[in-house]
């Protein structure tokens, strides 16, 4: 049963991701050159609508919320790495997949790399636990948290200025 | 340059997006992501050439070899990214992206040896990050977890710098 649900919920996400024209290594490489921001506006209204539907979940006493832990050192290295390694393939492990069903096969290149990385990571992983995974440590945290204030004060504020960058954008039409 | 043949509206897909999360998470607790699957596959495709190697990784004892949630996932978004393209007939057979190929040529292994290098590296990033921009970007951020949001920043960051000394304007 749990699978069935993953294949449908991944139906409709590769659906959506198709339609809104994110599957692209243009669209990718067009936001980082900043020159087409698609993937971001993407991006972020399916951020703002789930950080609304989520926390009206949690106010409504569901225990719905599931934090990464936040390792500073990990989440910085491992972040830059990330965006090393996508400024180069130009997508992401998700898209990759998708821009295999649209019939971008180049992926493949990069969807083997990702492999190779992986099994490199699995190799790694004792020694990064000892150092990088060391570093910076907070457990499992949210912004609203470490502010001390409540959730909809963040989710308002960042609804604004989510807002006035969509604005901007449409308005340098990029 | 555009590169643009139509689609939806990003507002309005991405908002979908948005919706699936909730429902995602409310009917089964699940929230989208990718990356682990590759682990998982890395860990089948090495268990028949060095099944060792396999059973005393710890990372991979950790995330072993089977087909889950989040890998029917994976199968979903090619079949549906198929259905999709089907339908409004933007379905190509591309064995370079034209962006690339408008810059460095039409070299399959020229593109293909820089995308395998790049893919090494946002794997190995991504593992390390704990969450690629399906698990942080998307549901980390969506749950204002700070390990979504740092790891987010550090992804544009450095793919920002990246692409912009790929693409200089002197470089060919």
């Amino acid at each position: 049963m749990n699978l069935l649900y993953g294949l449908l919920t991944g139906l409709v996400f590769g659906f959506l991701l198709q339609k809104g024209r994110v599957l692209r290594y243009e669209k990718q490489l067009g936001a980082l050159r900043l020159m087409d921001m698609t993937i971001i506006k993407f991006m972020m209204s399916a951020i703002l609508v789930g950080m609304v539907g989520l926390y009206l979940m949690t106010d409504f006493g569901m225990d719905v919320l599931n934090l990464k832990p936040t390792i500073l050192g990990a989440n910085i290295v491992g972040g830059i790495l990330f965006g090393i390694g996508w400024g180069l393939f130009g997508l992401c492990p998700g898209t990759s997949i998708g821009a295999l069903g649209e019939g971008r096969w180049h992926a493949v290149f990069g969807i083997a790399g990702m492999l190779v990385g992986a099994s490199l990571y699995a190799t790694l992983h004792p020694w990064m636990m000892e150092t990088v995974m060391t570093w910076g440590d907070y457990g499992r945290i949210t912004l609203p948290g470490i502010l001390g204030i409540n959730h909809w004060i963040v989710i308002v504020a960042l609804i604004v200025l989510v807002l006035v960058l969509f604005r901007w954008f449409e308005k340098i039409r990029i | 340059m555009k590169y643009d043949d139509g689609g939806w509206n990003p507002y309005i897909a991405g908002a979908l997006v948005g919706l699936l999360a909730i429902l995602s998470v409310g009917l089964t607790g699940q929230f989208l992501g990718a990356s682990t699957t590759f682990v998982r596959a890395a860990a089948a495709i090495e268990q028949v050439v060095a099944p060792d190697r396999v059973a005393e990784n710890v990372y991979y004892q950790r995330t072993a070899a089977r087909l889950d949630w989040q890998g029917m996932v994976l199968i979903g978004i090619l079949l549906g990214a198929l259905a999709a393209a089907w339908h409004d007939r933007s379905f190509k057979s591309e064995s370079v992206p034209p962006m690339w190929a408008d810059r460095f040529g039409t070299s399959i292994w020229k593109r293909g040896a820089v995308a395998f290098s790049g893919g090494i590296f946002a794997m190995f990033g991504a593992r390390l990050a704990d969450g690629c921009p399906s698990g942080h970007g998307l549901s980390g951020v969506m749950q204002l977890s700070v390990s979504g949001l740092v790891s987010l920043a550090f992804f544009f960051a450095a793919g920002l710098l990246v692409a912009n000394l790929v693409y200089r304007r002197n470089a060919s």
